[in-house]
């Protein structure tokens, strides 16, 4: 079983948010595997370790993704594939899905797993998207996957509860916390990684132009949001900071 | 020009998040000279469209078919399409919910336009629209512009008001001809009691580690009941193994904005902050004078939860009669 999977190198969830000149700065934040993708990464190589065959890890990026790519091979990804181009700078979504989907469809894979978002910008498109482009069936913000005979049955967190969907194989999964419990890297697994192979390819390289992957949406200017304004931490008996607590709710909050 | 809203219904009713985008997408085309129109999908669903008519759309597209009766990407990607490419709008709008999070990057890729997810606010300034969405979890808030002829964005959920307005409110038919889908839904769980949902409940009541146990969570289920409320969970009482990652609020959870948000024996992490941080009104309740929940929250109560909850649940008892 061959499988194709989508990483995005973010901002370590702990890091400070600095704004410069209107843009988020990238200046010394630590990077990490966006943390669903990491879900993603674990369910495949589990599925390799039970079926055969390969997990890649695909990413666009530039020079530090690198080091993403290399965390998954130490988790026991097989090889993986940087896609790194001047003309995907700038792209959004839809771009580096329309990237990844054409290094794809020269592959040879039975699924493509990602993360079903990525924590920087939050916006769960990426998997839907390469779905779109590879014209595949999709099943989004997977909490459970079964495989049996070229057939997935995955558990999909909706609204107030959850569905249980199935599909025919090849399809794109994006993987949900709870989808399994993510390992780390083992030592002799940082030693292997460093000689497994980690290709970079250009656009020109997959037969892409700047225009097939031209940013349609552009963040123009991006600010940290208005400080809450301080809160008040009530005194007294408890009965009394109850009572208090109730009348500003009721009162001057208007919120019960 | 034309707004198009995509109205969510789930099992033939209709979801509060349409209501909210229905009545942004008014505003917007009251500011733009624009129509509205829903788009208004599934298995025998005329009848709601009654509902739609309140929030003042020009037209509501009804489309029927048994191929609709669940929510399948590719049969509704298909017929928004189809709707998309018929009525050529300036913009396309659908809540940031379950359903819009898988449709609108599908249907964005097929038509090879712009996407603007989980908006908090869009802005129309005489030429062109802007959208404003958080990220980083609610640490800078961004502000996007789109360049394709059709622009489409996800609304977050419980962040727009709902307003009845006037329209025209033509019913009409829509007939695309519908994709089958290659996924098929095989069963449905629906969470248990009658609790409203988290993303879209007015107040949310949460329980930490400091709860202690995981009965603990009993005593937030009370506080919930005298309160009507959501119950929502710290990330650390769900690696506990406590509560369901589906309670989870946070960076690697839910967003939720309620009116009023009760932290309780939860220490205020940033990546917790980040998915309630939007919240109207944060409460919290720790025992320790240094937890930053007590710094970000509107009103704290310094002390033991075990002691503060049981008294504030039998004064609002006393309050509500
Ligand atoms: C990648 C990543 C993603 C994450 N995503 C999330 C997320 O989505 N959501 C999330 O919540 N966290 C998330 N976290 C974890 C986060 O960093 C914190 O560890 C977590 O939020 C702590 O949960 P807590 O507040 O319940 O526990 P603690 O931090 O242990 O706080 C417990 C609090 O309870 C108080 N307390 C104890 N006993 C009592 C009592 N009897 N009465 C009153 N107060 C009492 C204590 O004073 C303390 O402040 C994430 C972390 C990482 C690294």
């Amino acid at each position: 079983m061959n499988i194709v999977t989508c990483i995005k190198q973010t901002f370590d969830t702990e890091a400070k948010i600095v704004i410069d000149n209107g843009q988020v700065s990238t200046q010394g934040v630590n990077l990490i595997v966006n943390p669903y993708d990491e879900y993603a990464v674990e369910e495949s190589i589990r599925l390799k370790e039970k079926n055969g065959g390969e997990v890649v890890v695909v990413s666009v990026g530039g020079d530090k993704t690198q080091e993403a790519l290399r965390y998954c091979l130490a988790m026991g990804a097989d090889r993986a594939v940087l896609i790194q181009d001047p003309a995907l700078e700038q792209a959004d979504n839809l771009g580096c899905a329309v990237a990844m989907a054409k290094l794809i469809s020269q592959m040879e894979y039975d699924l493509v797993f990602c993360g079903k978002e990525a924590v920087d910008d939050g916006a769960a498109q990426v998997p839907s998207m390469l779905a779109e482009k590879l014209d595949l069936p999709q099943a989004n913000v997977l909490t459970a996957l079964e495989i049996a005979d070229g057939q997935a049955t995955a558990t999909r967190e909706i609204d107030g509860g959850s569905e249980v969907l199935e599909m025919k194989l090849p399809a794109v999964l994006s993987a949900q916390k709870g989808l399994n419990e993510v390992r780390y890297p083992s030592l002799p697994g940082i030693m292997k990684a460093k000689r497994k192979e980690l290709k970079v390819v250009s656009l020109a390289d997959l037969e892409l132009s700047a225009e097939d992957v031209a940013a349609k949406t552009e963040l123009v200017a991006a600010e940290l949001p208005p400080a809450r304004k301080a809160g008040r931490v009530l005194s007294g008996e408890i009965d009394e900071m109850v009572a208090e607590l109730v009348s500003l709710l009721k009162d001057e909050a208007k919120v019960i | 020009m034309s707004i198009v809203v995509f109205a969510e219904q789930r099992g033939g009713a209709l979801r509060k998040i349409t209501f909210e985008v229905i009545s942004e997408g008014k505003r917007l085309a009251t500011a733009a000279g624009d129509s509205l129109k829903v788009l208004l999908a599934g298995d025998n669903v005329s009848g709601l469209a009654e509902e739609l008519k309140k929030f003042g759309p020009d037209e509501i597209a009804v489309v029927n078919s048994d191929k609709l009766a669940d929510y399948t990407t590719e049969s509704y990607a298909g017929v928004l399409t189809d709707y998309v490419k018929q009525e050529n709008p300036s913009l396309v709008l659908l809540g940031h919910s379950a359903i819009g999070k898988d449709l609108a990057p599908r249907v964005t890729a097929r038509l090879g336009a712009g996407l603007v997810s989980d908006c908090i606010e869009i802005n129309y300034d005489g030429g062109d629209f802007s959208f404003i969405h958080p990220i980083y979890a609610g640490k800078a808030v961004a502000t996007y512009k789109v360049n394709s002829a059709v622009k489409i964005a996800t609304l977050r959920p419980n962040i727009f008001a709902m307003e009845e307005a006037e329209g025209a409110a033509n019913v009409v038919d829509f007939a695309p001809e519908i994709a089958a889908s290659r996924t098929t839904v095989k069963e449905v769980i629906q969470q248990a009691g009658d609790r409203p949902e988290l993303t879209e409940a007015d107040i949310i009541c949460s329980g930490g580690r400091g709860l202690g146990n995981p009965e603990g969570f009993d005593l937030i289920e009370q506080l919930a009941d005298a309160l009507g409320a959501a119950v929502g969970s710290s990330r650390a009482a769900v690696d506990a193994g406590w509560r369901d990652h589906q309670a989870q609020v946070g960076q690697t959870g839910k967003v939720v904005s309620p009116n009023l948000y009760i932290a309780c024996g939860i220490s205020g992490a940033i990546q917790h902050l980040a998915g309630m941080g939007s919240s109207k009104c944060i409460v919290g309740i720790n025992k320790d004078p240094e937890a930053n929940i007590l710094t970000v929250a509107d009103f704290g109560i310094e002390g033991d939860l075990y002691k503060v909850v049981p008294a504030l649940i039998e004064k609002l008892k006393e309050v509500n009669g």
